[in-house]
């Protein structure tokens, strides 16, 4: 009976199917069962009055470190995080070491996920091999091996030619691809936004046009290809506006947004503080309006967390030297739920929720991301009223770089279940 | 104790209002803990002016010259201001450091502590650096230049030498001229001009000269001809080779031509123009040779008042840390 489950009496909210109205979710065998179905006996139940049910929550950008950092996290304890976020399946970057940019790392991604991980674990593959943006990964091995994406995240392919022919060639097998938008002439050395506050603080500034002329080549060339190219962890307020452009000539080009990028300023690297380092950087009050904006008129669909763990160790160096990137995994849905439902009332809980389930999964082709009878029996229980406290030393990421540590939040998970069964409960 | 280390003593301004034991930027002290760093400094520069050019406000004390950035004109002044304190001084520098092992600026820091250093004087090609050693040891950090952020004690003594020579700060229009971007000594005299009364002109080439700065308070321009009448300092900053690329500018020669202290430039100058630079010049680029020799120059006063400036500071940060006043 471990794989089933009856989820009582909560608020539904399924996109997918356009269902929002209290009722029952029930999953047997792993798989959700049809609306009136009959419970079998014994089933576990939870009660969710005054809860929210909702598919299972996706994570497409996720960095699990492993192979070769498992310091900073390994796919277990990442998974873990995920679970503890409400998330039931996350999508991991290739950036390891060796690099996801042959079968048998993917292979070997895959069995110690299996083995492993409380939550669904998707690797994604490089599009360049090595992820140094010179030739072509082996894209037709890496589908063969079960990439459900491309992505070179943390580096962008610089060269136009090499990023046209791997569009054109990805669509062959069905892929999509992933991009870090990131001019690399225009931000040189830059460790934070440019503007005033790099200005004072006399660090290297990376501009948002660094951004904003990739998401531009971007959108051309997804025009040119056919093939739909996401635009990974957008910062800059141009970036909303050439995206929001090409979505109006149905140019198959997305866009996502992670919380940090909204819940914070480059005024919080005042005091040079390397949990507020990540690439792209923390912009200005204007770019972070913009952001809002893009994701309250639909242009931007999908939000994700850039969950980068790095040890304390690396962290603590001079500001300059010290690695992009903090954890986001049991922070966002904190986040987004906070800033973007509640305080700025930017979506209501149904377009949160679409973010998070229906519009990854239509990305990517998964078919989990919704509640319909047969879908694999992934359930995330929200609360979205719950206050509480970000605790960076109850994470189960094996690392503690967030700059979120002592906030003060509305709404968060109080459940996850993946295939039936509950891998998380607050 | 002789004479002339008691005298000294009841030469110093009252150090009631000094609470910090770490020296790593101007930009937020007050306007009065600014002028008790002058006066302090004014007490002391009598001090090279003797016999004796010691008192003993650090004796018994540790102090670490800790140059992870090469320097010698700023080592070397902070080292004999030490010496005249009385400290014992330690010089280290990042080639003869484990830093080039891969040890990290924290843990060299913190076997410095171990060793029980009482004092680093830090200088670092990374900003930001001054305040990471100030939030984790207990000994003072002085900051001695971190990377394009702050250079405190280069402003200050360049705000010494403008008192002394002028009588006053407030009122005065001081143009800082050249490559502002990647200036710790421009961003330091900013906020310490500024706050101190001045008006403050940045001039240079457009690529160099940020325009948010102005949300500091100062004026931007990129026509030093027609502000040269008007100036009663003006500080030419080095043309730093070694950082710049070669997008900035064109060439040393048409910088020259724009924002060069020329002959002719100089002579349009006000007769009581004070001509300054931070060292070490570029002569023929920044500034003309001869300008940089004559009556109107104070380059090398500067220098001779870094000197008590450090002293200064080595002082009240230490004896905020410990308690010693004299």
């Amino acid at each position: 009976m471990s794989h089933s489950i009856l989820l009582r009496n909560g608020r539904v909210i399924d996109p997918a199917n356009r269902r929002d109205a209290v009722g029952d979710v029930l999953v047997v065998d792993g798989y959700v069962a049809p609306q009136g179905a009959a419970v079998p006996e014994g089933v576990e139940t939870v009660d969710c009055t005054g809860r929210v049910v909702t598919p299972g929550l996706i994570d497409l950008h996720v960095h699990l470190r492993e192979p070769g950092q498992s310091a900073k996290e390994t796919i277990a304890s990442g998974a873990r995080a995920a679970a503890a976020g409400g998330f039931t399946t996350v999508v991991c970057m290739p950036n390891t070491s060796p690099s996801i940019d042959s079968a048998s790392v993917v292979a070997w991604v895959l069995a110690k996920a299996q083995a492993e991980a409380c939550v669904r674990v998707l690797p994604t593959g490089a599009l360049s091999k090595g992820i140094a943006g010179e030739e072509m990964a082996p894209i037709g091995a890496l589908k063969k091996a079960g990439v459900v994406a491309l992505t070179d995240d943390g580096r962008c392919i610089q060269n136009h030619e090499l990023m046209r022919r791997a569009l054109e060639y990805a669509k062959m097998f069905g892929l999509i691809v992933m991009d870090h938008c990131q001019d690399y002439s225009l931000v040189g050395k830059g460790v934070m936004h440019e503007g005033y506050w790099s200005t004072v603080l006399g660090l290297p500034g990376w501009p948002a046009a660094g951004e904003e002329l990739i998401v531009q080549r971007n959108a051309l060339l997804a025009e040119l290809t056919g093939t739909p190219i996401h635009c990974q962890h957008l910062s800059a307020a141009g970036s909303v506006r050439v995206l929001r452009e090409a979505r109006q000539r149905g140019v198959p080009l997305s866009g996502e947004v992670c919380p940090h990028h909204i819940a914070l300023t480059d005024a919080s690297l005042r005091g040079y503080d390397t949990n507020f380092k990540m690439n792209p950087p923390l912009r200005s009050e204007e770019h972070v309006e913009a952001l809002i904006e893009g994701i309250a008129d639909g242009t931007i669909t999908i939000l994700a967390s850039d969950h980068a763990p790095h040890c304390g160790f690396e962290k603590e160096v001079e500001f300059d030297q010290a690695p992009f990137g903090i954890l986001g995994l049991e922070t966002e849905v904190g986040l987004f739920l906070d800033i973007l439902v509640h305080k700025r009332k930017a979506i209501d809980l149904n377009r949160f929720v679409e973010m998070y389930t229906v519009n990854p999964a239509r990305l990517l082709g998964l078919e989990t991301g919704t509640l319909g009878a047969g879908a694999p029996g992934d359930v995330t229980v929200l609360d979205p009223g719950l206050e509480w406290t970000v605790d960076r030393n109850a994470s189960f990421s094996l690392s503690r770089n967030t700059p979120f540590h002592g906030w003060e939040l509305k709404g968060r998970a109080v459940r996850t279940v993946v295939g039936g069964k509950s891998v998380w409960s607050l | 104790m002789s004479a002339a280390e008691q005298t000294s003593a009841a030469q110093l301004p009252a150090p009631a209002r000094w609470t910090r034991k770490d020296l790593t930027g101007l930009q937020d002290l007050s306007a009065e803990e600014l002028n008790l760093v002058l006066d302090t400094a004014a007490a002391f520069k009598t001090v090279g002016t003797r016999n004796i050019k010691k008192v003993p406000a650090l004796r018994g004390k540790t102090l670490v010259n800790f140059f992870v950035e090469p320097s010698t004109r700023t080592r070397v002044s902070f080292e004999l201001a030490a010496e005249r304190l009385s400290a014992d001084i330690i010089n280290m520098s990042a080639s003869a450091s484990s830093l080039t092992k891969g040890e990290t600026l924290k843990d060299t820091a913190l076997n410095l502590q171990a060793l029980h250093a009482d004092m680093i004087v830090l200088r670092h090609s990374s900003a930001g650096a001054a305040q990471f050693l100030a939030e984790r040891l207990d000994a003072s950090i002085v900051n001695a230049g971190d990377g394009a952020h702050e250079h405190p004690t280069q402003a200050l003594l360049d705000a010494f030498t403008i008192r002394e020579r002028k009588g006053r700060i407030a009122g005065l229009h001081v143009a800082i001229v050249g490559d502002i971007l990647f200036s710790r000594v421009a961003r330091s005299d900013i906020f310490a001009l500024t706050k101190l009364g001045a008006k403050v002109t940045l001039v240079g080439p457009s690529t160099l000269v940020p325009e948010e700065l102005r949300r500091l308070g100062v004026e931007i321009s990129h026509d030093l001809d027609t502000l040269l009448p008007e100036l009663d300092v003006i500080n030419l900053l080095r043309v730093q080779h070694e950082r710049q690329r070669k997008e900035y500018f064109p060439s040393l020669g048409e910088y020259t031509a724009l924002f060069g202290l020329t002959k002719a430039r100089a002579a349009r100058l006000r007769e009581d123009c004070l001509v300054m630079h931070p060292g070490p010049i570029n002569r023929g680029v920044e500034i003309d040779s001869d300008v940089a020799d004559s009556g109107r120059s104070v380059i090398l006063e500067q220098v001779t008042n870094g000197l008590a400036v450090r002293m200064a500071v080595l002082y009240l940060c230490n004896a905020a840390r410990s308690g010693e006043w004299l």
